[in-house]
C-alpha cells in the first residue's frame, strides 16, 4: 500500500476516460455518481491511519515477555557445511535459544510446489543468505550478537552462477538442475517468412523491494501451537507448510495477517516464519523477528532474471509467419513458483499478436544465484520486453510505423494462443493501441518555459537541452489472471449482518490491491447497507489463497456477492413471502426495502427484527488444464491486455534516460472504484519504469552486492513520469463475477517493453537488455 | 520500543561553542562527534557503529554561518546544504551551492552540513570535488583554542589526519568573483548518488582554470596539465569563450588524465578498457566539456 500511496498523490493529475465518455473523476450535478457500491471512488477504510502513520503493521506488535530472533545467513553462494557450533552462542548471556537442523520437530524441507527447501541448511549452502541457524535472546543486538558467534566451518564450493552452465554443471539438488522445460510446439516448424528478424535480451533481476521490511511475532499457545502474526500474502498455505515443519497439526498454527505494507511479491515468506514459530515453541516464549533492509534483500525471492533469444519470421506486408524463441529462467537454488512463472513465459512468448507458427522452447534452471519467485507479472514481463524488442526489429527491417505493425498482427477474441487455447474473453487489443496512439503527444521541453525544463539527471543535473533526444515508444502487454495450468482457484467468503451494520469474513489479504474496499462495495452495492466492516485475516477463516494474478479482485470478491446474495434472500424471503411476490422484484436502498411498482415498503431495521443473518459462499472460477509436453493446453482462466506509448528525453552523451510521459490504455473489464484502479495502473507503470532503468539487484558470483536502497534505487516522485489513463475499455468479461478484469500486473508487464521501445527510438541503439544501462542509450551526435 | 542499544549507555553532550566542543571531545576521547549524522546514524541503525558516546555540535552557532577574511570566505563546518544552496550563498561561491543544492533529496540537505562531506569523505561526496578545486584550506580545531590550517586535499588524501580531540571548524574558501560550474551525473532523474562529477572554477586574477572530478575515485581528481593548457588558450581580457573543439578537447583531456588507459602488459598491445570504464571516461568528457562551456559563456 505505501508504494501506492506515493503515486496516489499523482491521481489528481490523472485523466480518465472511460468507453463510455463520462469522467468518473468529474463530480457535477449531471454526472452524480452513485453514493454507495460499485463504480464509486470508495476510500479505503485505513487510508487515514497510514497516512497519519497509527496505523499497526507486524513491526509495531509487541508481546510480554518477548524474546529477540536473528538469522545466521550464509556468507556464501555455494559451500559444503562441515560443522556447525553453536556452544559459544548459547552461553551468552541472554541466549534463551539457538536452533539449527537439528531442531527442528517435523519436516526439515518445504515448498510450495516442490519440497526441495531447507528450513537450515544442514548439508550445503545454495545460496548466499540462505537461512543456517537462528537465536532467540533478551535483545536485538544480544540475538545479532549470538547468530554472529555461531561458529560454521565451510567448504566453499564454486557456485554456479550462469543459467546457461546449469545444465551441464554438478546438481545443485538431488532433484537435479532443471526444474522445468516446456518445448512448445504449435504449426509448421518448416514455415518461413520473408523477413527474418533475430534478437538476443537479457532481464535483470528484480526485487519487490516492499516499502516496509518484513517482520513477525510469534506467541506460543497453552495448547502446544503457536501463532504467528505477520504480513503473509497466503496465509492458509503459510500454515500448512509451518504445521509439517513444527510436527503439528495444521489446526494448532495459526497464522493472523497483519497489515500489508506493499507487497508485489512474496513477503515474510515462510522461510521467514519457521524460525521464528521454531523458536517461539522452543521457549515458550512470544518472539520476534524485524528483518533488517538487508535481510529482506537476501531472504525473499526475486524477479527470474531471463535470457531470451528470438527469431520473427513476417512477409512482406509485416503480418507475422512463425515465431521462434529459446528462453532461459534463471529460477536460483530453489523451485518454488519457477514452473508456474515458466508457463506464462512460455504461452505469452508471442504476446497479444496472431502468429500462425510457433516453436518456443522454455527452461528454468536451478543456480545458485539468489532466489526467484512471484513478483507480479511474472513470466509475462520478461517475455514482453523481448517480442517487443523484435516488433520493433521487424518495423525497421519492413520500414513500417512500429505501431503499424503491431495493429497488423493484433490479437482480437477468436484467435488461438500458441498454446492451443482459444481467446474467448474480451481482447480489444487492437483498440487498446489505437487510443494511445490517437492520444495527443506532450509539448517538447522548447515550447515550454525553461524554468520547467526537467531534462534527464533531474533538476541540479548535468544534461544539456543540445543533447536531448525525444523517443516514443509502443508496447503491447498481456496477463493471464488467476492461478493456471489446474490451480483450484477457489475462494471462501461469509457475511453477517446484524444491527443495520455487515462484516465481511474472508481470508484475502489486503495487499494494496484494494480487495477490502472492493469487498465493502460489493456488500452495499447488493444489500444496501453502507457500513460494512471487513475482518481481519487468520487462518481459523476458511481459505481464500495467495494474494497474486488479482485473484481476490476476481474469486473472493465474487464470494463476498454470492454470501451477500444470500444474506439478501434470507432478509427478503419472509418480505416477498408476505407481499406475494418473488424476492427479485423487492430493491434495497438507502436502509429501505421497496417493491418494484413502489407501492409496498419498509425500513431494513425493521425486516431485520433484530435477526442476526449469516451467509457462506465460494467462487471457483471454470477449471483449467496443464500445458502437456508440446506446451497445448487451455492453462488460463483470464487474459488482460494494455497497451502504452512512453514518451522519453535521452541524454545521448550521458545515457541517461527520463520518462517524460506514460500514456496507457488497459481493457478493465468493467470499473468497479476510479480511484482505486487509477492508482493500481500507476504503481503498476512506476514499478515497470523501475524494471527498465534503474531496479536491478546486482550480484556478482552469487554473492549480491548492495543490498540497500541506495544501491538499488527504486522510483522516487522525480522518475515518475505523468501518467495518463487514456482509455479504459469496459468490455465485461461474462465469466469474471462484475465482468472486472484484475488491473494491477499488467501495466507492470507492459511498461518496461514500453520504455525501452522510446529509448530505441530516441537513441537509434538496440536496447536489447533491461535495466538499461546508460552506455547502452549512448548515440552518436547528430549535431 | 527500539531495536537499538539502550539510550541509557550513551552519554551525549551538546556543546554550545567549538572550544566546549573539542574539550568535550578530549574528556571523553571515546565519543564520536555528530553533526547533521545523516551518515553517521544510518551506520549505527545498521549495527556497523555503536558509539558509547555523542558530541552534538548542532547548537554551535559559530558553525552555522559564514565570515569573510582577506578576500576569504570562512565557511562554518555545521553550514547544511540546505542553507548552501540558497540564493545569496550562490552569489559568493556558486559551484559550492550547486552542488550542496544536487546533494541528496531534502531531507538530507536539510541535516547533511559541509563539514560532515568532508569528514565522511564518501568518493561520492559532492561538495568535495568543488572545494578540491577551490583549493579550500581546513581550520582544524584543537585543545587549549589550537587552531591549524591543512588543505582540504591533504585530509581527503589521508596525508595529514586529524588527531584525537580535533575537529573541523571552519573552510577557507577563496572568492573568485568569477563563474563557477558544478556538475553530476547520476543514474536516475530522482536524487541519486553521482556516477561522475565535475567542478570548474575560473580564477581570473591568477589566469587560471581548476578542474576537479569527483566520485571515480577515493578522492577527487585534478587534471592539472589540462587546466594550465585551457588557460593558456584564454583570452582572459577579452571575450573568454573558447570554439566548440576547444572545449571538447578539454573534455577529453581531462578524462583521459583521470581515466587512464591502461599501460601495456608486458610489452604487448595495449588492453583496452571494459566498456563501462570507457563509458565512465566518455561521461566526465561530456561533463567538464558542458561545464567549461557553461563557465565561458
Amino acid at each position: 500500500m505505501s508504494n501506492d500511496a506515493a503515486t496516489a498523490a499523482n491521481a489528481t493529475s490523472t485523466r480518465i476516460t472511460t468507453q463510455t465518455g463520462t469522467d468518473p473523476t468529474a463530480e457535477g450535478p449531471d454526472t452524480e455518481p452513485p453514493a454507495l457500491g460499485l463504480g464509486i471512488s470508495l476510500p479505503p477504510a485505513d487510508a487515514r491511519a497510514k497516512t497519519e502513520g497509527t496505523f499497526p503493521y507486524a513491526a509495531d506488535l509487541w508481546a510480554e515477555g518477548l524474546l529477540w530472533a536473528a538469522v545466521l545467513r550464509s556468507p556464501h553462494p555455494h559451500a559444503r557445511i562441515l560443522s556447525i557450533d553453536t556452544s559459544a552462542a548459547v552461553e551468552m548471556t541472554g541466549v534463551q535459544a539457538v536452533i539449527t537442523h537439528e531442531d527442528i520437530p517435523g519436516e526439515t524441507t518445504y515448498g510450495r510446489r516442490v519440497v526441495d527447501r531447507p528450513v537450515f541448511a544442514s548439508d550445503l549452502v545454495r545460496h548466499h543468505g540462505e537461512p543456517i541457524a537462528a537465536v532467540a535472546a533478551d535483545h536485538p543486538d544480544t540475538a545479532r550478537l549470538a547468530a554472529a558467534a555461531i561458529a560454521v566451518e565451510y567448504e566453499v564450493l564454486e557456485p554456479v552462477t550462469d543459467p546457461e552452465k546449469a545444465f551441464a554443471a554438478e546438481p545443485l539438488h538431488p532433484d537435479g538442475n532443471l526444474i522445468r522445460h516446456i518445448p512448445l510446439q504449435y504449426g509448421d516448424p518448416e514455415a518461413t517468412g520473408e523477413v527474418v528478424v533475430e534478437g538476443l535480451y537479457r532481464i535483470g533481476r528484480q526485487d519487490p523491494a516492499p516499502i516496509g521490511a518484513e517482520a513477525g511475532l510469534a506467541v506460543p499457545r497453552p495448547d502446544g501451537g503457536v501463532e504467528i502474526y505477520t504480513a503473509s500474502t497466503d496465509p492458509h498455505t503459510d500454515r500448512d507448510l509451518a504445521a509439517a515443519c513444527f510436527g503439528l497439526e495444521p489446526d494448532r498454527v495459526k497464522v493472523v495477517v497483519t497489515g500489508v505494507p506493499g507487497a508485489t511479491g512474496d513477503r515474510e515468506e515462510p522461510g521467514f516464519q519457521l524460525p521464528l514459530g521454531l523458536l517461539a515453541l522452543r521457549t515458550g516464549c512470544p518472539v520476534k523477528l524485524a528483518a533488517t533492509r538487508e535481510e529482506s534483500f537476501l531472504g525473499h525471492s526475486h524477479r527470474h532474471p531471463t535470457l531470451l533469444r528470438y527469431r520473427h519470421h513476417a512477409d512482406a506486408e509485416g503480418r507475422l509467419v512463425k515465431v521462434e524463441a529459446q528462453i532461459l529462467l534463471d529460477a536460483g537454488a530453489y523451485a518454488d513458483s519457477s514452473s508456474e512463472s515458466l508457463a506464462a513465459a512460455v504461452a505469452f512468448a508471442c504476446g497479444p499478436y496472431v502468429v500462425p507458427h510457433a516453436f518456443i522452447e522454455g527452461w528454468a534452471v536451478r543456480t545458485n544465484n539468489p532466489p526467484s519467485g512471484h513478483v507480479r507479472g511474472e513470466g509475462a514481463m520478461q517475455v514482453c520486453a523481448a517480442y517487443e524488442g523484435q516488433m520493433d526489429k521487424l518495423a525497421a527491417k519492413l520500414g513500417i510505423d512500429p505501431a503499424e505493425l503491431r495493429l497488423r498482427n493484433a490479437l482480437s477474441t477468436g484467435d488461438i494462443l500458441p498454446t492451443g487455447q482459444t481467446v474467448t474473453c474480451p481482447a480489444p487489443v487492437a483498440e487498446l493501441l489505437e487510443s494511445v496512439r490517437e492520444f495527443p503527444l506532450p509539448a517538447l521541453p522548447k515550447d515550454s518555459p525553461e524554468d520547467d525544463w526537467l531534462l534527464p539527471g533531474g533538476p541540479e543535473g548535468a544534461g544539456e537541452p543540445g543533447a536531448v533526444r525525444r523517443g516514443v515508444g509502443y508496447a503491447l502487454g498481456m496477463v493471464h489472471m488467476l492461478g493456471a495450468e489446474g490451480a483450484d482457484e477457489v475462494s471462501t467468503a461469509t457475511v453477517r449482518v446484524h444491527d443495520g451494520i455487515a462484516t465481511v469474513i474472508c481470508a484475502a489479504v489486503e495487499t494494496g490491491q484494494g480487495f477490502s474496499t472492493l469487498a465493502r462495495q460489493v456488500v452495499q452495492e447488493t444489500l444496501g447497507i453502507e457500513e460494512v466492516h471487513v475482518a481481519s485475516v487468520d487462518t481459523d477463516q476458511p481459505p481464500a489463497g495467495p494474494a497474486t494474478h488479482g485473484r481476490h479482485t476476481w474469486v473472493s470478491a465474487g464470494a463476498v456477492e454470492r454470501a451477500a446474495k444470500m444474506v439478501r434472500t434470507q432478509l427478503l424471503q419472509p418480505l416477498a413471502h408476505k407481499f406475494g411476490m418473488s424476492t427479485e422484484l423487492l430493491q434495497i436502498a438507502d436502509g429501505k426495502i421497496t417493491s418494484y411498482d413502489g407501492v409496498l415498503s419498509t425500513t431494513v431495521t425493521e425486516a431485520m427484527d433484530g435477526k442476526e443473518l449469516w451467509a457462506t459462499a465460494q467462487c471457483r472460477p471454470h477449471p483449467t488444464e496443464p500445458l502437456d509436453e508440446s506446451g497445448q493446453g487451455d492453462a488460463f482462466v483470464g487474459l488482460a491486455f494494455c497497451a502504452i506509448r512512453a514518451v522519453v528525453d535521452v541524454d545521448i552523451e550521458l545515457g541517461s534516460v527520463r520518462v517524460v510521459e506514460m500514456a496507457i490504455a488497459q481493457d478493465v473489464g468493467r470499473v468497479l472504484n476510479p480511484s482505486q484502479l487509477a492508482t493500481r495502473i500507476e504503481a503498476g507503470i512506476t514499478q515497470g519504469i523501475g524494471a527498465a532503468l534503474t531496479e536491478n539487484l546486482r550480484s556478482a558470483r552469487g554473492l549480491i552486492r548492495h543490498p540497500d536502497l541506495t544501491g538499488y534505487a527504486l522510483p522516487t516522485a522525480l522518475d515518475a513520469p505523468e501518467i495518463r489513463i487514456v482509455k479504459l475499455v469496459e468490455e465485461r468479461d461474462v465469466v469474471a463475477p462484475f465482468g472486472a478484469k484484475p488491473a494491477s500486473a499488467v501495466p507492470v508487464v507492459t511498461s518496461p517493453a514500453a520504455v525501452a521501445a522510446a529509448v530505441r527510438s530516441a537513441t537509434g541503439r538496440p536496447i536489447n537488455r533491461l535495466p538499461i544501462r546508460p552506455q547502452a542509450a549512448v548515440a552518436a551526435s547528430n549535431s | 520500543m527500539t531495536t537499538h542499544a539502550p539510550q541509557a549507555t550513551q552519554s551525549v553532550t551538546l556543546p554550545a561553542s567549538l572550544d566546549e566542543a573539542v574539550a568535550a571531545l578530549g574528556a571523553m576521547p571515546a565519543a564520536v562527534p555528530v553533526a547533521g549524522g545523516t551518515d553517521l546514524m544510518s551506520a549505527v541503525n545498521k549495527g556497523l557503529l555503536r558509539p558509547s558516546g555523542l558530541v552534538g555540535l548542532g547548537r554551535i552557532s559559530e558553525l552555522r554561518g559564514w565570515h569573510y577574511q582577506d578576500g576569504h570566505a570562512l565557511l562554518g563546518a555545521g553550514l547544511t546544504h540546505a542553507r548552501m544552496g540558497r540564493p545569496d550563498f550562490a552569489a559568493l561561491i556558486p559551484a559550492l551551492a550547486a552542488s550542496a543544492r544536487a546533494a541528496g533529496p531534502p531531507q538530507i540537505r536539510n541535516a547533511g552540513t559541509l563539514g560532515g562531506n568532508i569528514a565522511t569523505a564518501a568518493p561520492t561526496g559532492d561538495a568535495l570535488p568543488v572545494l578540491a578545486a577551490l583549493e579550500a584550506e581546513l581550520v582544524i580545531a584543537g585543545p587549549g583554542g589550537a587552531r591549524r590550517e591543512i588543505p582540504v586535499s591533504h585530509l581527503l588524501a589521508g596525508r595529514d589526519m586529524l588527531e584525537p580531540a580535533e575537529l573541523i571548524g571552519f573552510v577557507r574558501v577563496p572568492l573568485l568573483h568569477a563563474p563557477q560550474v558544478f556538475l553530476k551525473a547520476t543514474g536516475r532523474t530522482g536524487p541519486g548518488r553521482a556516477t561522475a562529477s565535475v567542478a570548474i572554477v575560473l580564477d581570473p586574477a591568477r589566469r587560471g582554470v581548476r578542474c576537479a572530478v569527483g566520485a571515480i575515485a577515493p578522492m577527487p581528481l585534478r587534471p592539472l596539465e589540462a587546466e594550465r593548457w585551457i588557460a593558456s588558450l584564454i583570452d582572459w581580457d577579452g571575450e573568454r569563450g573558447l570554439a566548440p573543439d576547444a572545449l571538447a578537447a578539454f573534455g577529453e583531456y581531462v578524462a583521459a588524465a583521470c581515466i587512464p588507459d591502461q599501460p601495456p602488459s608486458d610489452g604487448g598491445e595495449a588492453v583496452p578498457l571494459p566498456p563501462a570504464v570507457l563509458h565512465l571516461r566518455r561521461t566526465v568528457a561530456a561533463l567538464a566539456r558542458r561545464a567549461l562551456g557553461r563557465a565561458l559563456s
